[in-house]
């Protein structure tokens, strides 16, 4: 039986360490890591609290994260409860295991601490690992600060795990801004951290000889299409048992996530659409800007990034008259990922909303909230005059000369 | 909200420092918010660490502010590092020197027109005393509760009795010595 830590009604945790409590609460049976800066105390810690008898689980040292992911799968193939964490390089060496786990349903948790991705090599924080996970299969939640590190990995566990769902899911954090900042967190005591994760229900697990079941088969033209469609319906659907555990959350700690989450769009004329700790820092700026310049900002921030709240997001955009779509990743030849999901979703409304795309902080660059007031600003500007005033494409914070690509083709 | 600046070496505590803070001060029912911007992440190269402390949840994440207190743990930093970089009016500047007042603000000629902000403590040497290493962040922390009055001397001393409780008890007690010396001693 694992000892039990005894905690403070307030800590001072930064992000990693807000994860790896939460990991230890959960009681991983697994952990198989190959760690890497910056989510390397994730794993460091748990590696701690089992060799000081305070998790009933093993640390398995692996010798690549591609390595590591494939001891995940087998260790959830076989029945475990298992978690891990990468950034940056680490995670793209996990790419090809992502789909494998999402393919075999494991609901395996990674906490995900996003970092640029080399080269040029960089250990800060962009969100070019999160976007290259987008299509991997699994659920991606949205941490914005430390907090919500801790909240969303134990609601991690109880979305993958559900029947319902049974899909792997990753927990983002933003590297160093949110990883390496220490901040009050409330967390909750071991007990109730487990009693809310709950115990976990293998399904079709290895270890069960007297069932032996395969996992990994081979489909091809025959099956492999249905396989993949059922998984996307999984993921589409996986939102009713978000909605489901965020409201237990909710119950147990007064804290309430939103699969989209909107901050002042009651009377809203301009909004930032982000990610991560810039949507807090948004909001900042949009308290500021409200007070003093009178400018009616409001935050849309999706915490739910697969699956997409789609349908959330019309709504909340419906009466905006100017967006702002940040996307902390460098797209390479298109607009940003975020920002097409936006147009996307607001083209099949009557809603028609001037939607401009902000390319900003790769590579950890600082997003001041005087950036953020910029951005609002240039919105305000877009709202007025009723139509685009700027390129659509900027590039926010980037030293030189101005970057910006595409002009609006309607007035 | 108040905002502070720590320049500093890696590897001389100022991150555990603006932690420890961190740690004492939510305890009172503030919030509070502590990092640090690495440079090569080489042990004795420069370093910032930062601490926001306010009533309300701290939601700016940006890593640009205009700090209330500049914290200099290395004495060679106050000459080497813009230490008065993005300063106000009212910024207070608390300096580990073995120089006296006069003869540091003599030779850095940003610190000229801000003498009444400056005070100065010799932190290495009073860390080399007490605690036997030149680790200055404890005793900086003393400082800090002199020129700011943010907390009585014997709270604070209990307060990182708690932080420190799991080293040794003469670890303890020297930083208990440490951070008293450099609150009786800052000028």
């Amino acid at each position: 039986m694992a000892d039990k830590m005894e905690l403070n009604e307030v800590e001072v945790w930064d992000g990693n360490y807000a994860a790896s409590q939460a990991l230890r609460q959960a009681q991983v049976d697994v952990v198989a890591a190959y760690p890497i800066t910056p989510s390397t105390p994730i794993v460091e810690n748990y590696g701690a609290y089992v060799a000081n008898g305070y998790v009933d689980g093993e640390y398995v040292m692996a010798e690549s994260e591609h390595g590591a992911m494939s001891a995940c799968v087998g260790a959830a193939a076989a029945g475990g409860r298992v978690a891990t964490a990468t950034s940056s390089q680490g995670f793209m060496l996990m790419l090809e295991v992502l789909y494998q786990a999402s393919g075999m349903r494991l609901p395996i948790v990674l906490t995900v601490v996003n970092r640029a991705v080399a080269s040029p090599l960089n250990v800060r924080g962009d969100h070019g690992d999160m976007y290259a996970g987008r299509d991997s299969g699994w659920v991606q939640i949205d941490a914005f600060n430390a907090q919500e590190a801790y909240d969303l990995t134990l609601c991690a566990f109880k979305i993958g795990e559900d029947l319902d769902v049974r899909l792997p899911v990753m927990v983002h954090q933003d590297g160093f801004v949110t990883s390496h900042t220490a901040q009050n967190v409330y967390p909750l005591s071991d007990e109730e951290a487990y009693a809310f994760v709950g115990d976990y229900k293998p399904v079709d697990e290895m270890l069960d000889f007297s069932r032996p079941v395969t996992y990994g088969a081979q489909t091809e033209e025959d099956w492999h299409y249905e396989h993949k469609a059922k998984q996307h319906k999984a993921l589409m659907e996986s939102y009713k048992v978000i909605d489901k555990v965020f409201e237990e959350f909710e119950k147990k700690t007064g804290r309430k996530y939103n699969r989209l989450e909107q901050y002042m769009m009651e009377d809203a004329e301009v909004a930032i659409v982000a990610l991560g700790t810039t949507v807090e820092t948004a909001i900042y700026a949009a308290e500021q800007l409200r007070k003093d310049e009178g400018i009616k900002a409001g935050v849309v921030a999706p915490r739910s990034f697969r699956p997409f709240p789609y349908n959330e997001i019309r709504e909340a955009l419906a009466n905006v008259k100017s967006v702002a779509v940040l996307d902390r990743s460098c797209p390479m030849g298109a607009m940003g990922a975020l920002y097409n999901e936006i147009c996307g979703a607001m083209a099949s409304t009557p809603a028609n909303p001037l939607v401009t795309n902000y390319i900003y902080g790769l590579g950890g660059r600082d997003f001041a909230v005087e950036d953020a007031k910029n951005i609002f600003r240039e919105q305000k500007a877009n709202a007025d005059a009723g139509y685009i005033t700027t390129e659509l494409q900027q590039f926010s914070g980037l030293r030189g000369p101005k970057l910006a690509f595409y002009e609006a083709k309607r007035s | 909200m108040i905002e502070i600046r720590w320049h500093s070496r890696a590897g001389q505590g100022a991150v555990t420092g603006a932690k420890g803070l961190g740690d004492i001060v939510s305890r009172t029912g503030k919030q509070v918010q502590a990092f640090a911007l690495y440079g090569s992440a080489k042990r004795g190269a420069a370093m910032r660490a930062y601490n926001r402390i306010d009533d309300e949840p701290i939601i700016t994440h940006e890593k640009f502010m205009y700090p209330d207190y500049v914290l200099v743990i290395d004495p060679g930093l106050a000459f080497t590092d813009n230490i008065t970089e993005n300063d106000k009016e009212s910024t207070k500047y608390i300096i580990t020197t073995h120089l006296n007042k006069e003869e540091l603000i003599s030779q850095i000629p940003a610190l000229q027109d801000k003498a009444d902000r400056v005070f100065v403590v010799d932190c290495i040497g009073i860390s080399l005393d007490t605690i036997g290493r030149a680790i200055p962040n404890a005793p900086m922390l003393g400082a800090l509760m002199k020129v700011s009055n943010m907390f009585e001397l014997d709270f604070f001393l209990d307060s990182m009795k708690r932080v420190l409780a799991k080293f040794p008890q003469k670890i303890i007690d020297a930083n208990m010595d440490a951070i008293t010396r450099a609150y009786n001693e800052v000028k």
